[in-house]
Parts: C-alpha cells; sequence; structure tokens
C-alpha cells in the first residue's frame, strides 16, 4: 500500500541513504555540531567576489565531497534534486551546472530538504532512477539581502529574530547499500495562521509542523513511543515552545524526545542567533550530519524529521501579507541486514 | 478567509503571543539614550576642536564636524564593526547622522556587486531615500504651516 493515509507515502523498497556530505560556514562550524560536519569554513565569503558565489560554491563542495565519499564520478549519478532559499535557486542551478547530470529544482523554502528526500526515494522506489543526490545550501548574507536589509547596516533585531545558516549539505539515495534507509515521507499543507510579522518565523511555521507531524501519525497509525526523536527543522526556541504547547493541548508531553534543528546548531551566545538557526542549510546540516549518525551509529533506530518552511517572499512582506508555512517529513530507520 | 479558520488563527496567536518575548523596551530606550548622547557628545568634541584649532565660528564648525562624523560612520561600516554596534545601541546609532550615514554605506556596499552605476548609484538611497522624501515632505508641510500662521 503506497499511500497510507492521506499525506504519507510508504516506499516499498526503501531506498537507502549511501553517504552524506556537510559543508559548514564559520559560525556552523564554531557550533555545538563543528567536529561532526565534513568541511569547516573559516570565511563565509570563501575568497570569491559576491556572497552568491560563495553559497553557489558551498552547494557544489558538498555534491563533490558526497560523490567522493561514495567514491562515485557525477554520470553515476540519475539525478539531482535540491533547493536553496535565493530567487530562481540560483545557488542550485549556478552551483551544479557543470555537473551532467538531470536535475530537478524544488522549492519549499526550509523544508526543501524533506521535498528532495522524497521525490528522491520516491524515484528511486518506483525504478526510475538508481542513485540520486539531494542537497540544499543557504547562506547568512544572501539571505539577508535579499529577506532583510544590507549585511553591514546597523538594525536591531527583535528577539524572535533566527540567524540563517551559511552552508551546504548533501546525500546520495541509492536502491541499496548503507544501514539507513528512507521509509516513509509525509507531504505537508500549506498552514496559514496569519502570523504577519517575517520576524516571527517560528511562529508562523510552528503549526505547519504540528500539522504536518499529526498527520503522519493518523497516516501510520504510530505512536510518539516509536520514534527515538522527532526533529523539527528551524522553528527556534520560540517555535520550538509554541508546538510543545500545541502538541501540550492534545494530551502530548514531548519531552526530550521532541528536538529542533536550529536549536542544536548553535550555542544561545554566538553572535546574532537570537531565537535559533533557520535557512535551507540548518535541517540539512543537523540531520545529516548529526541525526544521522545517530542512526548509523544505533542510538536511534527509527527517527522522523519534520522541516519546516516559512513561504513569504521579499515582495510579500512589503505587501503586509502573513506568512503561510509549510512542513513535510521524512522518517528515516536504521535496517539490520 | 472562512469563519472556521479566523477563529483557529486568533486562538492561535494568543497561543503563540505567551511564548514570543516582546523588544526589552526599557533596555533599548536606556541604551539608546546613553549612545545616541555619546554619539552628540563626540560630535560636540569634534566641533569644539574646529573651533578651537581651526578657527571656525561656532556657526561654520558646523558642517566639517558633520563630515566627520559621516566619515567615521563610514569607516566603521567599511570595518564591518558598525553593525554590531548598533544591534546593541538600537535606535541611539540610527537616530544621529551617523546612522544616516550607515544606510547609505551598507547599501552601497552591498550592491557594490551589481556595478558602480545601477548597482552603488541605483541602491544607495534603498534605505535613506524614505528619510529625504519625508523629511522634504514634512518640510514642506512645516513651511506652509509656517507661512500661514505668519502671514494670514
Amino acid at each position: 500500500m503506497p499511500l497510507a493515509g492521506t499525506q504519507t507515502w510508504r516506499f516499498a523498497r526503501p531506498p537507502r541513504v549511501l553517504v552524506t556530505a556537510t559543508v559548514a560556514g564559520k559560525n556552523e562550524g564554531e557550533g555545538p555540531l563543528g567536529d561532526e560536519f565534513d568541511v569547516r569554513h573559516n570565511d563565509d565569503r570563501l575568497g570569491l567576489n559576491t556572497w552568491e558565489q560563495a553559497e553557489q560554491h558551498l552547494f557544489d563542495e558538498a555534491v563533490e565531497v558526497a560523490l567522493s565519499k561514495a567514491k562515485l564520478k557525477p554520470p553515476d549519478i540519475d539525478l539531482l534534486i535540491g533547493a536553496d532559499l535565493n530567487a530562481q535557486l540560483a545557488s542550485f542551478y549556478f552551483g551544479l551546472r557543470a555537473y551532467p547530470v538531470p536535475l530537478l529544482g524544488v522549492y519549499s523554502a526550509c523544508a526543501s530538504i524533506c521535498e528532495a528526500i522524497a521525490i528522491g526515494a520516491l524515484t528511486i522506489d518506483s525504478g526510475v532512477a538508481e542513485k540520486v543526490l539531494v542537497g540544499t545550501s543557504s547562506h547568512f548574507a544572501t539571505a539577508e539581502r535579499q529577506f532583510r536589509y544590507p549585511t553591514e547596516y546597523g538594525a536591531q533585531k527583535p528577539p524572535t529574530a533566527q540567524r540563517t545558516v551559511t552552508g551546504a549539505g548533501a546525500a546520495i539515495l541509492a536502491a541499496g547499500g548503507g544501514k539507513v534507509a528512507v521509509t516513509e515521507a509525509t507531504i505537508g499543507q500549506v498552514v496559514d495562521m496569519q502570523v504577519k510579522s517575517p520576524w516571527e518565523m517560528g511562529a508562523a511555521m510552528a503549526p505547519a509542523a504540528y500539522s504536518t507531524i499529526t498527520a503522519h501519525l493518523q497516516d501510520t497509525g504510530r505512536k510518539w513511543d516509536d520514534f527515538d526523536c522527532i526533529a523539527t527543522g528551524d522553528l527556534g526556541h520560540i517555535g520550538h515552545n509554541i508546538l510543545r504547547d500545541l502538541f501540550a493541548r492534545d494530551g502530548h508531553h514531548m519531552g526530550e524526545r521532541l528536538v529542533d534543528c536550529g536549536l542544536l546548531i548553535y550555542r544561545k551566545d554566538q553572535p546574532e542567533v537570537l531565537s535559533g538557526g533557520s535557512g535551507g542549510a540548518c535541517c540539512t546540516l543537523v540531520t545529516f550530519a548529526h541525526l544521522l549518525r545517530q542512526l548509523a551509529s544505533g542510538v536511534f533506530r527509527r527517527i522522523l524529521v519534520s522541516a519546516t518552511g516559512a513561504l513569504m517572499s521579499s515582495v510579500t512582506v512589503q505587501q503586509g501579507e502573513s506568512v503561510p508555512s509549510v512542513s513535510h517529513a521524512v522518517v528515516f530507520e536504521r535496517m539490520e541486514d | 478567509m472562512p469563519a472556521r479558520v479566523r477563529q483557529d488563527a486568533s486562538d492561535y496567536q494568543q497561543l503563540a503571543q505567551r511564548h514570543t518575548p516582546s523588544r526589552p523596551m526599557l533596555r533599548n530606550t536606556v541604551r539608546a539614550f546613553l549612545v545616541g548622547g555619546g554619539v552628540c557628545v563626540i560630535g560636540q568634541i569634534v566641533l569644539l576642536l574646529f573651533v578651537r584649532y581651526g578657527h571656525f565660528s561656532p556657526k561654520e564648525a558646523g558642517n566639517p564636524t558633520s563630515a566627520v562624523m559621516v566619515l567615521l560612520s563610514v569607516i566603521f561600516t567599511a570595518l564591518g564593526v558598525y553593525d554590531r554596534f548598533a544591534a546593541w545601541a538600537g535606535a541611539g546609532s540610527a537616530v544621529p547622522i551617523t546612522g544616516f550615514a550607515n544606510t547609505m554605506a551598507s547599501a552601497a556596499m552591498e550592491y557594490r556587486s551589481e556595478g558602480l552605476v545601477l548597482g552603488v548609484g541605483g541602491n544607495m538611497f534603498k534605505l535613506a531615500g524614505p528619510v529625504i522624501v519625508y523629511g522634504v515632505v514634512s518640510a514642506f508641510f512645516v513651511a506652509l504651516a509656517r507661512y500661514a500662521i505668519l502671514h494670514l
């Protein structure tokens, strides 16, 4: 039964995560997960002419590291699926233009990594591809320019603001090999609770995470205890506490099982962290470098990652629209074979 | 928007509000007062130096003082220091002329990658533009009111 309930895809032959690759910027490398990233940069500009080129390079580097870890050449990959936050997915398309591989750009803002993994797993499960590379990037400076102010502009951000993660992550999914499998994906609906401030993305996205996680449990009949960890993408402190409150209203007290990638990636005292990390690479870096490692090493057996995306554009923000959000979830399990 | 959705959204906003810290108004106000005042004290010192050593009259010393303050702000913006100082100081860094210089310098730096004419030239006033537009508009209405009071 490939469709469970109304929103969940169940993969008959769950694709495996062959390798992951993570490239982190300066603040991310200095954060609590610093040691777990494959590459750490000291200069977020990477000595290039523009911040945009730097982000493209991060994406390219993540793909290169993934290929070399898997000992594969670009033509061995059947499909690239990826995303970033720049208009027209410039980092993805420009960063990976040299690869002679068919590719699909996708967009669910910071929830894109789970969208990419879901589509990638579907293509492998259906047999149209054997090896699919999925990845995302984001960069503090390119996001500031597109969504906020010039980087050197002196502005005091409210405590609800979050810091866009600088980095890129990639994973190669394959029909076999590797201990961690992608078993299910729950595709989210757009949820708009009329949060108007683009500085309150945690509050805007928490109901989307609630909607998708609840839908996953209904569709699959699973209980909270069936997961060793449920990770949201980038709700930050405020969104994370709101999500806990939403579950508590239903009588579920989540304890330490519920984590947020935006809280794991930085220490609270790092510069301009405020409510936590965000950005397309936030969930990707934490999931690929940290959570999947815990699965592979046997600390976890099954986890749910629900990446969260705030769907505003610079135009909708200027025009005073609310911030609709979406969350897509993916289940990773350790397979003993 | 259907009525049910509106109700859900308003319930949710109440819940979200409980977890949303407000901006620390008192702290920000105190910092803005101290820093804004401090910037003006520095400006006053520069002005006095121009009067004492440059032999300007106090009225004439205003222009070179502004130029020095703008230059200092642009230098600290270029060094990547001003934004960190402003994140701490808030309105104290935004209100004096140094804040205005920062809006222009930061925009010029940001859009340098799009070229000197359309990049720097076209975007330098992106943040500073509203200040000039509404400065001119309000000056017009103040002048109109002044004329009406004095001559009608």
